[in-house]
């Protein structure tokens, strides 16, 4: 009981303290490979807390959507996190299918950012909030087929089973669908998150970008909200991947952590070296990238079920 | 084939306004369209008049590339009106339109009519006088022109329309929506507006409405040569400082019968080429950064900086003010900086080459460049493109080889052409450009002639014309001075390569991606204020 409600408070605490810090560390590995120092690590927490000090200008055509996507763009990660298992197999809330609310809460979160891009009734908010809701439409299958991979293996439904301790005793059999899944996740990360090589978040041209360009009417706390929130999402996804490779149980609390917080800047350094080496795809070309990633976990699945 | 009417004009050499021949208008039209229909390119057609209220005067400068000569001529408008040639010779269409807006006077039937830089006539105001009174006329003032300011060129004498409010072209549909952008732009760039006509993600049609950086360079050099006038030049268009001087300069060299120390022609060429570099270095890097593609992005950044600097060691300005002078340059290069200068070139080109060649290796990279903004040939002749726009649609021409000037009459540098008119295309012509400058400069510098590098230059002939052509880095500069009978500028028509471009990137964009303009954009780079002047 008592053991519950540490994991509990470190769950929490992780998840909202450490997110800040995946946007440091990828800036910091794009600044090495342009020959540049770059911000220093712990930039986006001077970002936040500079944002949340701000004034707001809030267009007259708006309405309370407008003002509820950012609320919602935070709140929806952090839920979605609860049900995801950092360490070991415990995940603060978790129950029977919690899957499927994970996936939606991040649905919702999208919903609610699209809608409020839509209230302002600027051309380029609707064309971002159009280009967003495309591409995650496509997404979701990627993700869904490699979250079946896990429930086949596992036999569970829940998250923290499913991408619990249990799932290091599959690798041995079951290593090739899992690193399909990987491969698969790791694209859909880059998508839900919008990195090169599907948007850049680096850039200025609004006619270019598809997330960046729905909340180009948000400012002050209200985007440090959404900038806040997109860091958790992203951790969200790197959390992922690395219980997915590493679902260790090492019996130490301690190491344990410190496997989940490596293996999640491992990944950031990942999305640095991608953004840094790669150029961004044609827009005709994202759902090409997303349905090879739906392809993957597909085929991941096909090699369980043959 | 001078049936054409038409005389033979030389650029940089200055001929008595008498002996450019003066057609009556349907003469003078016929013949630019016929010379456009044999391959003739309008290199200038621009009014003039000589005082308040006088008939305006037109003059036409055609471009023979492949005979290296230009055919010039003049005629007068009886009436406050014309038949448009457009139509029949698209390339005149921007001509026109800024005739009609700077003369008051009405191409009739013209189909795309409508203020180029949203400025008041010209046409009553006395010669000289400052650049118009929309430069200075207050707010209030131009807010009754807010209504009905959509009939172009219509005599808007007084107060000029208020920029950018005009009729713009619209696709009505079902499922078509307009985007609007700028004139103010996310990034730290030139004001412009553009408007989108889409079908989803699909461009049907953009249109450009430029104006907003019109300051009235070319009445501001009305009654000189004085000293405003390099200044005003270098400022023209800040990235082309060295190109527009070096064209203006020669003008008065040609009007007042200066000639430049050998030395002096030397440096012109290196600063031009250095000026060259600079950008098409800076151009390859932002194309890098449109795609996201981060390493050749940062480097060229830094590198076009390293040979902005080669010209902060030239003449002390990063940007090549100062340098050009009628009559030479105003700085010398000694033997220990003309050293340094070559050492510093050949480390920045190692880089630029390691930075550069990243682009044509990465499969991400070209598959954004290969297909994108394609522009025809057939569409790039018949808008009269020019510089690396029109050379990435294999369109053999470059002043510098054409109609060399200068140390460039000695020295030649090959023309670099590319077949296929899209992004690639024009980012890789400019890719060959950078190497070929890098050579020249070499060879240049290594032998740089010995003398002074400034003569006088003696008072401008009166009556006289004179065309002067440079190769910037965007291309084809144009300059057209004509004198009056006290040897004073009576008009002087600046044309930038920018001004037959716009079009160009307009057309580009047709059922290109929307997602794909600011790359298309960045591969034309071209100026608002050489453009609005």
């Amino acid at each position: 009981m008592l053991l519950n409600i540490l994991h509990t408070v470190l769950h929490v605490t992780v998840a909202l303290t450490l997110p800040p810090l995946l946007l440091g560390v990828i800036g910091k590995v794009k600044a090495l490979f342009a020959g540049r120092v770059g911000p220093r690590l712990l930039q986006p927490y001077y970002d936040l807390f500079k944002l949340a000090r701000k004034g707001s200008v809030i267009s007259q055509t708006t309405t309370w959507v407008f003002h509820l996507g950012p609320v919602m763009g935070l709140v929806t990660p952090l839920l979605a996190l609860l049900f995801v298992p950092l360490v070991d197999s415990h995940a603060p809330v978790s129950f029977n299918g919690d899957l499927i609310l994970m996936v939606y809460l991040l649905g919702l979160g999208r919903f609610c950012t699209a809608s409020a891009a839509l209230d302002t009734g600027s051309s380029f908010e609707g064309m971002g909030a159009a280009r967003e809701l495309t591409f995650a439409c496509l997404a979701e299958p990627a993700l869904f087929l490699g979250l079946l991979v896990l429930v086949k293996l596992t036999g569970s439904m829940e998250l923290a089973t499913m991408l619990g301790s249990s799932l290091a005793g599959h690798w041995p059999t079951a290593g090739a669908s899992l690193v399909l899944v990987l491969l698969s996740w790791f694209i859909v990360l880059l998508l839900e998150n919008s990195r090169i090589p599907f948007d850049d978040p680096n850039t200025h041209l609004e006619l270019t970008m598809i997330h960046e360009v729905m909340v180009l009417d948000h400012s002050g706390p209200a985007f440090g909200m959404i900038l806040y929130g997109a860091s958790i999402k992203l951790f969200l996804f790197a959390a992922l991947l690395v219980r997915l490779v590493m679902p260790v149980s090492t019996g130490s609390l301690a190491l344990d952590w410190a496997v989940l917080v490596g293996g999640v800047l491992i990944v950031a350094v990942a999305i640095g070296v991608v953004e840094s080496t790669v150029a961004r795809l044609r827009m005709t070309h994202v759902p090409l990238l997303i349905v090879a990633a739906c392809l993957l976990s597909g085929f991941g699945l096909v090699l369980l079920l043959r | 084939m001078a049936r054409t009417g038409f005389a033979a004009l030389h650029p940089g050499q200055a001929m008595p306004k008498a002996g450019l021949p003066l057609l009556p208008m349907p003469e003078f039209q016929r013949a630019i369209a016929a010379g456009v229909g044999r391959g003739l390119r309008v290199s200038a057609l621009f009014g003039h008049c000589p005082a308040p209220g006088a008939p305006v005067e037109l003059f036409a400068v055609l471009n023979d590339s492949a005979r290296a000569i230009l055919r010039g001529a003049r005629s007068v408008l009886a009436a406050d009106d014309f038949p448009s040639l457009t139509r029949e010779c698209p390339q005149v269409h921007l001509f026109e339109r800024e005739i009609a807006e700077q003369y008051g006077v009405t191409p009739r039937g013209h189909p795309w009519l409508k203020p180029v830089r949203f400025h008041a006539s010209y046409r009553d105001l006395a010669p000289g006088s400052p650049a118009g009174a929309d430069a200075d006329a207050p707010a209030q003032a131009l807010l009754p022109a807010l209504e009905g300011q959509a009939a172009p060129g219509a005599g808007t004498h007084g107060a000029g329309p208020l920029i950018g409010v005009t009729d713009f072209y619209r696709v009505e549909g079902e499922e078509v929506h307009e985007v609007a952008v700028g004139p103010v732009h996310a990034g730290v760039i030139e004001p412009g507006h553009f408007r989108f006509q889409c079908h989803g993600e699909e461009v049907l049609h953009l249109e450009i409405s430029l104006g907003y950086q019109h300051r009235g360079v070319e009445r501001m050099l009305i009654g000189g040569p004085d000293k405003r006038g390099i200044p005003a030049i270098e400022t023209l268009a800040g990235d082309t400082t060295i190109g527009h001087a070096t064209a203006y300069c020669q003008a008065l060299e040609a009007l007042g019968e200066g000639r430049v120390p050998g030395r002096a022609e030397v440096l012109r060429g290196v600063a031009l080429e250095l000026e060259r570099l600079a950008n098409h270095t800076g151009d390859l890097g932002a194309l890098a950064g449109d795609v996201g593609f981060l390493p050749t992005s940062s480097y060229c950044g830094r590198l076009r900086g390293d040979f902005l600097n080669l010209s902060a060691l030239l003449c002390g300005s990063r940007f090549g003010r100062g340098l050009v002078r009628p009559g030479g340059v105003a700085f010398d290069v000694d033997d220990a900086r003309r050293d340094q200068l070559l050492t510093r070139l050949a480390a920045t080109y190692r880089d630029v080459q390691s930075a550069v060649n990243l682009l044509w290796e990465s499969a991400s990279v070209q598959a954004r460049f290969e297909g994108t903004g394609r522009v025809q040939p057939e569409v790039a002749l018949s808008l009269g493109l020019v510089g690396p726009a029109a050379r990435a649609c294999g369109i053999d021409y470059d002043v510098r080889s054409q109609f060399p000037s200068g140390i460039f009459r000695f020295a030649q540098v090959p023309i670099s052409t590319w077949t296929t008119g899209d992004v690639f295309a024009r980012a890789y012509v400019r890719w060959l450009e950078i190497q070929r400058s890098v050579l020249f400069i070499q060879e240049q510098m290594k032998a740089l002639p010995e003398g002074p590098v400034r003569t006088a230059v003696g008072a401008a002939r009166p009556d006289h014309v004179v065309v002067t052509l440079v190769e910037g880095w965007r291309g084809e500069i144009c300059h057209v001075a004509v004198t009056d009978d006290s040897g004073r500028l009576a008009r002087y028509k600046v044309v930038d390569p920018s001004f037959h471009n716009w079009m160009g990137l307009a057309l580009a964009l047709r059922n290109q991606q929307i997602s794909d303009f600011p790359l298309c954009n960045k591969s034309f780079n071209l100026s608002y204020c050489g453009h609005d002047l």
